[in-house]
């Protein structure tokens, strides 16, 4: 899979979950998900389970605290993807 | 500090009829909710029929936003948030689009259950060791107060907002909580209501205590069978009942609309003593509900014109009459209107309450009692209790003065309120 069709397949899935005041072009590689993006930390848990089903990867409860930016996420999936 | 409390606003969602107008309609017309359940049918169920509210897809939309609505699996969260925002809207409120929660305005918004089917998602995962997939709304969906908590963000009050629950009394019992809170001063405004999840999880425990009529899966219309002689039991239903209570002055202050002023009430329970057990009432606590509501609504007995029953379409319609006639001292001819809206709603359990109590309202602002359906045959026992002219089996012109209000629930529960037409 290609970096940018990895990107935009998280950009997808975040898009949902951001409150009114932030918009999918804030959205960049080293958004904080919780300080820049403003989203709640009850819905970065539906994020995970949603790149899970998406990326068909399991992120462990140790990726899940360690997935605070996009980029995060981005070398988390890329991780599981090369250890499948 | 006792003050007068009106009715401001009015929000439903049943198996006869979305919102007021089609609502309306159908009570006018004695339009029947009750449908045949396939699902039911294929799980082997003895009664295969229930009233179930049919919301529109693209209608849900108008209430919940694409991130709420993932996942959402609560059809009570559902129903009641319909209802209770219409109901608000209703009243010509506003949600509070400002930073400060709006603190003289309150939820008490009732359930018996709630989330059922988002709870079996959630056992299913938990028992294949999957807990870590529930996501974050699990528990919103299925806490009990998940309905008056979404409502509460949903229009940012800052009174009380909580969740009754008392069986099928819940959406009556609200009523009388909330006119309590606001005539004594605590709140000036607060939506109140109930709701009743949908599908077999919900209804199987009725199906299995063989309390459901069997013989109508092919005539679902005719099934639900209050004062009949025919009558044979209940047929489950859900959906969701709101109205907005109000202080008079805050009414008067905003100019709005008000349907009916609630006079007061009264809420007991018969202790599951004397001929009283977890699921049959207690007469004695019955008549004293009645008897009191009637006392601290300041009015007469006599002065009672319409009454709205529990009547659930069993056995226990005749002793309900019966109570009713003690607790009035009034029976034959002198015996006020009296119908049930069971005949063509179902029993809507923990909704029951509040989807009656908007019906119930709803008849002093069209100026008719709603007639009763499938009771032509009335029973002979309440025929010696009470007139057949007091039943009526055509909706008919009449405008109420005042209404009482009645439900009673398993766990010897009953609750009664007193509404009256509005005069300044």
């Amino acid at each position: 899979m290609l970096e940018e069709e990895k990107y935009n397949k998280l950009k997808d899935i975040i898009k949902i979950y951001l409150p009114e005041d932030v918009t999918v072009t804030d959205v960049e590689q080293n958004s904080h998900f919780m300080n820049d993006l403003n989203i709640n930390s009850a819905n970065l848990v539906d994020i995970v389970l949603d790149v899970e089903d998406a990326f068909d990867i399991r992120l462990e409860n140790d990726d899940m605290d360690q997935m605070q930016t996009v980029n995060d996420a981005m070398a988390i999936i890329d991780t599981k993807l090369k250890s499948k | 500090m006792s003050r007068r409390v009106v009715i401001t606003g009015l929000g439903v969602c049943a198996p006869n009829g979305v919102g007021l107008t089609d609502f309306t309609q159908s009570l006018l017309e004695g339009k029947s909710g009750i449908r045949h359940q396939p699902i039911l049918e294929k799980l082997g169920f003895g009664c295969q029929i229930a009233g179930e509210p049919l919301v529109k897809d693209n209608l849900i939309d108008n209430y919940f936003t694409p991130l709420e609505r993932r996942g959402l699996n609560a059809t009570g969260i559902v129903y009641g948030v319909i209802a209770g925002v219409d109901a608000w809207k209703d009243a010509g409120l506003e949600k509070n689009e400002t930073e400060e929660p709006s603190w003289d305005r309150g939820i008490l918004f009732g359930t018996g259950i709630l989330g059922v089917d988002k709870f079996r998602e959630a056992i299913h995962l938990i028992d294949e060791g999957n807990v870590r997939r529930l996501g974050s709304t699990s528990v919103i969906q299925t806490m009990a107060s998940g309905i008056s908590a979404y409502l509460g963000g949903l229009l940012g009050c800052g009174n009380q907002v909580t969740t009754n629950s008392a069986a099928c009394t819940t959406g009556t019992e609200g009523i009388i909580m909330a006119y309590d809170r606001i005539s004594q001063g605590k709140a000036e405004i607060i939506l109140t209501g109930s709701c009743s999840d949908s599908g077999p999880y919900v209804w199987g425990g009725f199906d299995a205590m063989r309390i459901l009529p069997r013989a109508y899966n092919d005539n679902p219309s005719q099934a639900s069978r209050p004062m009949s002689a025919s009558a044979c039991g209940f047929i489950p239903g859900s959906g969701a009942g709101a109205l907005v209570l109000e202080s008079l002055e805050s009414a008067q202050k905003r100019g709005a609309h008000i349907y009916a002023e609630v006079l007061g009430g009264e809420i007991n329970s018969g202790g599951q003593l004397g001929e009283g057990s977890m699921t049959a009432p207690n007469s004695i606590a019955v008549q004293r509900c009645i008897r009191n509501s009637i006392l601290n609504s300041g009015i007469e007995a006599s002065e009672v014109d319409v009454i709205n029953g529990h009547l659930t379409a069993t056995a226990k319609d005749v002793l309900e009459i019966e109570n009713w006639s003690i607790a009035l001292n009034r029976s034959g001819k002198d015996f006020p209107y009296i119908n049930s809206f069971k005949g063509s709603i179902g029993h809507c359990l923990a909704a029951a309450g509040s989807i009656e109590s908007v019906a119930t309202i709803l008849q002093f602002q069209e100026k008719v009692v709603f007639k009763n359906v499938n009771c032509a045959d009335i029973h002979t026992q309440i025929q010696s209790l009470i007139s057949e002219n007091c039943i009526p089996l055509k909706t008919m012109n009449h405008i109420p003065k005042i209404i009482a209000k009645a439900s009673f629930g398993f766990g010897d529960v009953n609750a009664c309120v007193i509404f009256k037409a509005y005069s300044e």
